[in-house]
């Protein structure tokens, strides 16, 4: 007897474990927190003028859709401009801003810019509490040469800054992880 | 037939001595009597034996309580209580099935095969023990024809000839483990302490298991207990210089005459950084801890069992193997040695895996007189996995994946063995299972909530044909029912072509979101054949087919999104249907004096079998991803596992154990993925008992190149460098050969305790090495030396 009353106790306790954790309703949608669907460059001419956009924009994160990547029109030789980015998490209504996260942990985070055919110069406009720099604001400034070529934007999570070149904006020794490569056709006229 | 009985009977004296004392003794089993059973007399120095109707008489004893012990060799020792009141008569019943006496236990250890006519191999208590500190997947790796699959160090998950994950059945203590196994980065979640023995069947021919085992059958099995009043224990120790961990394992049984019996056991492993021969290896530390408790009553005829087990671990992975694109992998590839090396650290920082897995088994069994035995079990697991990634923000310490799987099993089975030359066992298994992924984690659940229903019916019967062949033969039918409600994202719904096949099964438009509900059913027979045949005293062999099939995990079936440490997309098929494999094997086992040789030889053909494979790229906010696919194809593996065994004199002993696989995609005409390398040891061993108890050996390991693998490279723009690179995530490492060291000696403490000291130095020439199945090897070097030290108490 003592057997069975063992056995049922048991079997009555799974049972009772089983109701609680079983539920007929359906699941909860999960909206993705850490994506970052948009990254947005404004250049502001430093002087004045019309700013220019790069966007690049991936509504479906890892999804099968490609990024729509825009750019609104040319840069001019010799013209320093002031940089913005800005990240968005676009899947979240509304659009929640991923600046500030960045901004929080700048010492974790790191732009990179490159460009090709020497097109033109960058350098850091913001820095970490360790004065390495972040990236968020930045300049380019073009050179007299004229052309098309790809600006490239790298961001890196938790890159090892006091690895050599990588305060002067070398992305070669950064390691980490990659958090955003956009890649934009731009051209200097 | 061996037979064999003795009672022993000791007579208190009294005043009538002209008493008989006479019976029979019967087979438990089929109630036939038992022949030439000896009967002594301890008091009296009487001694006599049954005679060929299993009779027996005893003459001149005076009344009072006499005690008979009935002991049986190799056999359970019976004792009863008489009380001699003139002519007494009395049937003795006596067990000869051998293996039946698993149950309960007098003296010695007797562990027993599963299978007569498989490919079985058993590892006993000894092995067990010296890798009390490791995992299941690196103790099951001295088998031959075993290797493992490994995301670092401590995730291990066994492979059996080729074939891991979904394709293996682990069954602890009776209860065949749910813990997700479908993920390779998820290892077994056992605590090798809780086992006393562990078998592998190799091949589906356990269809008592299940029907789905294309790969094997591990079976681990608690130590058995006696029936005696006692109280035993054992505590193991050891500390290791690579990741400057150690490891504490304890246990405690307390046993009774009567059959009741109680046990304890707790582990608690804990280690840092490991270190490659040249670096450390930054984030690999491990911190495991365990417990289970067990009690219930047992004898021969009736019994119980109750058992609750409860398991955590968290590990560490190489923080170098976080990466979040491309061009990340290509530089970890290039880079010979990971990105990350930090100083030595204890702590478990993420990418980090928290698994705890909990296990609560209730059984019963009956045996009836000339029929057989009845046994009814219920075994509840929760299984909980937390993932944690490298993370920002609010969300850094939140896990990434959170998943709790829930099973419960009914399984009950009858053995009629009332004929020592036919036995049958019949059985019906029903299980329930439920997904649950916590949507908090505020990423994309990677397995949706699902719920699962299983209905397993098998009959197994077993003929001795004479002294010299085995036959087996089983049939086994299984229903499955999984039942998910998963998110699809729009985009991802249309680009699989979902909408017009699974159109209907969309029960909810979130807009950028879809949330389905698939349901889908699976009939799968099973069958097995077995023959083993005694050639002569040197000679046997053995000859099976097993026809199984096995449904899509959830894996297969749903995964939908980005791999981080693999760099890839990696989706699911609803279309997949279930794979079949018939699998053909021999075994040769020659077995004279100081030599032992056995060659097991298989061929495996698999009908839609399921796998991963590149099918293009994908570009992401992250950059270009390749996209692998699963899908099936028809497949076949062949191979030999040798082991040999030479004792040179009483102490010099050579060991060789090989392995070579070979995996074929029939349909692609190309190398499967992922196959074991051909992998010989060597062993050469010393031993000596007066030396107290010393035993040493030298092992070497040899494992050549894989050179038949599909070549799944692909060339990627990286816009860093502005050059396509070709991205070499096919080609294996090179050869290696590592040397081991292993001894130990034993110390008698007293009359009950004993203190074994081992000391084994693992890859003791410091060589650097990448293998083929670690799927960190992109990122770093395997392990370097280890120096082990090892206190074992027996008491």
């Amino acid at each position: 007897m003592k057997i069975l009353k063992k056995i049922s106790i048991l079997l009555i306790s799974t049972l009772v474990f089983n109701a609680c954790s079983n539920d007929d309703d359906n699941p909860a949608p999960v909206n993705e927190e850490e994506v970052i669907t948009t990254l947005t460059a404004t250049l502001t001419p430093n002087g004045g003028g019309t700013a220019i956009t790069l966007q690049t924009r991936d509504l479906d994160g890892d999804g099968p859709n490609a990024p729509v990547i825009t750019v609104s029109g040319p840069l001019a030789t010799n013209t320093t401009y002031n940089v913005n980015l800005e990240l968005l998490n676009e899947t979240e209504s509304p659009a929640e801003s991923i600046n500030e996260e960045i901004e929080e942990e700048d010492d974790e985070h790191q732009f990179f810019y490159q460009i090709t055919n020497n097109l033109a110069t960058f350098s850091y406009l913001d820095f970490d509490g360790d004065s390495n720099p972040l990236g968020l604001e930045f300049t380019v400034t073009t050179t007299n040469t004229t052309g098309t070529g790809n600006l490239t934007i790298t961001l890196r999570h938790e890159p090892n800054k006091n690895a050599s070149g990588v305060s002067d904006g070398d992305i070669t020794n950064a390691g980490g992880e990659t958090d955003i490569q956009a890649v934009f056709s731009i051209t200097v006229e | 037939m061996l037979i064999m009985a003795c009672c022993f009977i000791s007579i208190a004296h009294s005043h009538n001595c002209n008493s008989k004392f006479y019976g029979e003794v019967h087979d438990f089993h089929d109630g036939l009597p038992i022949i030439g059973a000896a009967i002594y007399i301890e008091t009296l120095d009487k001694y006599t034996t049954t005679d060929i109707n299993g009779k027996f008489s005893v003459e001149n004893l005076c009344d009072g309580k006499i005690i008979v012990s009935v002991s049986h060799l190799a056999c359970e020792t019976k004792r009863l209580e008489i009380q001699i009141s003139g002519d007494t008569f009395y049937i003795i019943n006596l067990e000869h099935h051998i293996e039946e006496l698993n149950e309960v236990k007098v003296e010695g250890n007797r562990i027993a095969k599963l299978t007569k006519t498989s490919q079985e191999t058993l590892l006993k208590t000894d092995v067990i023990e010296r890798f009390s500190s490791f995992s299941l997947g690196d103790a099951l790796k001295q088998i031959s024809g075993v290797s493992s699959i490994n995301t670092g160090n401590s995730i291990v998950k066994p492979v059996i000839n080729g074939l891991h994950s979904s394709r293996i059945i682990v069954m602890t203590n009776g209860v065949r483990l749910q813990d997700q196994e479908w993920g390779i980065e998820h290892a077994p979640n056992i605590d090798l302490n809780t086992a006393g023995s562990i078998n592998v069947i190799k091949g589906a021919d356990a269809l008592a298991y299940g029907g789905d085992a294309i790969g094997g059958v591990i079976v681990l099995r608690p130590s058995s207990v006696s029936l005696k009043d006692s109280l035993y224990g054992k505590t193991i120790t050891s500390g290791h210089t690579n990741g400057k961990g150690f490891s504490l394992n304890s246990s405690l049984t307390k046993t009774y005459k009567k059959g009741w019996y109680m046990g304890i056991q707790a582990t608690m492993k804990r280690f840092g950084d490991f270190e490659a021969s040249n670096y450390n290896l930054t984030n690999t530390g491990l911190n495991s801890k365990g417990f289970s408790i067990k009690s219930g009553y047992k004898t021969f005829e009736q019994g119980f069992n109750l058992y609750y087990s409860y398991l955590n671990n968290d590990i560490a992975i190489l923080k170098s193997s976080h990466i979040g694109s491309i061009e990340d992998l290509v530089n970890a590839i290039n880079s010979q040695q990971p990105l990350v090396i930090e100083n030595f650290s204890h702590k478990i920082n993420a990418p980090r895996q928290d698994v705890t897995h909990q296990i609560i088994k209730a059984d019963f069994y009956k045996r009836f007189k000339k029929f057989g035995r009845l046994q009814v079990q219920y075994d509840f697991q929760n299984n909980k996995r937390n993932e944690y990634d490298i993370r920002v923000g609010n969300d850094r310490d939140k896990p990434a994946i959170d998943l709790t799987l829930k099973t419960h099993t009914f399984r009950t089975s009858i053995k009629a063995d009332s004929k020592s030359n036919r036995t049958y066992k019949f059985g019906l298994n029903l299980g329930y299972q439920n997904n649950f992924a916590n949507p908090d984690t505020g990423v994309r659940r990677l397995i949706p909530d699902y719920d699962k229903y299983d209905t397993g019916i098998f009959a197994i019967s077993n003929f001795r044909l004479n002294d010299k062949t085995n036959l087996n033969f089983g049939i086994r039918y299984d229903f499955s029912r999984i039942d998910a409600k998963k998110f699809y994202q729009t985009s991802r719904w249309e680009e699989r072509g979902y909408d017009e096949d699974f159109g209907n099964i969309v029960i909810d438009d979130l807009g950028t979101q879809l949330l389905t509900n698939p349901v889908f059913d699976y009939h799968n027979v099973s069958t097995s054949v077995g023959i083993a045949y005694n050639i002569d005293e040197n000679n046997s062999l053995l000859f099976n087919y097993g026809l199984s099939n096995r449904t899509p995990n959830p894996s297969e079936l749903f995964s939908d999104g980005l791999h981080h440490s693999a760099a890839r997309i990696e989706l699911g098929d609803l279309r997949l249907k279930q794979e079949t494999s018939s699998r053909v094997s021999g075994t040769y086992s020659y077995n004279r004096n100081s030599l032992s040789i056995n060659l097991e030889a298989f061929y495996n053909h698999i009908n839609d079998y399921i796998f991963i494979e590149p099918t293009g790229t994908e570009l992401t906010i992250r950059g270009a991803f390749p996209v692998w696919n699963y899908n099936q194809t028809n497949a076949m593996l062949l191979g030999l596992d040798v082991n040999a065994n030479y004792e040179l004199n009483e102490h010099w002993l050579f060991n060789n154990k090989s392995s070579f696989i070979k995996g074929r995609d029939l349909t692609n005409k190309q190398a499967l993925i992922d196959m074991p390398s051909f992998k010989t040891v060597n062993t050469l061993g010393y031993s000596n008992k007066k030396w107290l108890q010393l035993n040493t050996e030298l092992q070497s390991e040899l494992v050549l190149r894989q050179n038949d693998f599909p070549n799944n490279n692909f060339e990627v723009f990286i816009p860093t460098t502005e050059e396509m690179v070709l991205v070499d995530v096919s080609t294996p490492p090179k050869n290696y050969h590592l040397l081991h060291f292993k001894s130990d000696i034993t110390l008698k403490m007293s009359q009950k305790t004993d203190l074994n000291i081992g000391l084994n130095i693992t890859n003791i020439l410091n060589t650097s090495y990448r293998e083929y199945l670690n799927r960190l090897r992109y990122f770093a070097d395997d392990l370097g030396r280890n120096i082990m030290l090892q206190l074992k108490f027996n008491y």
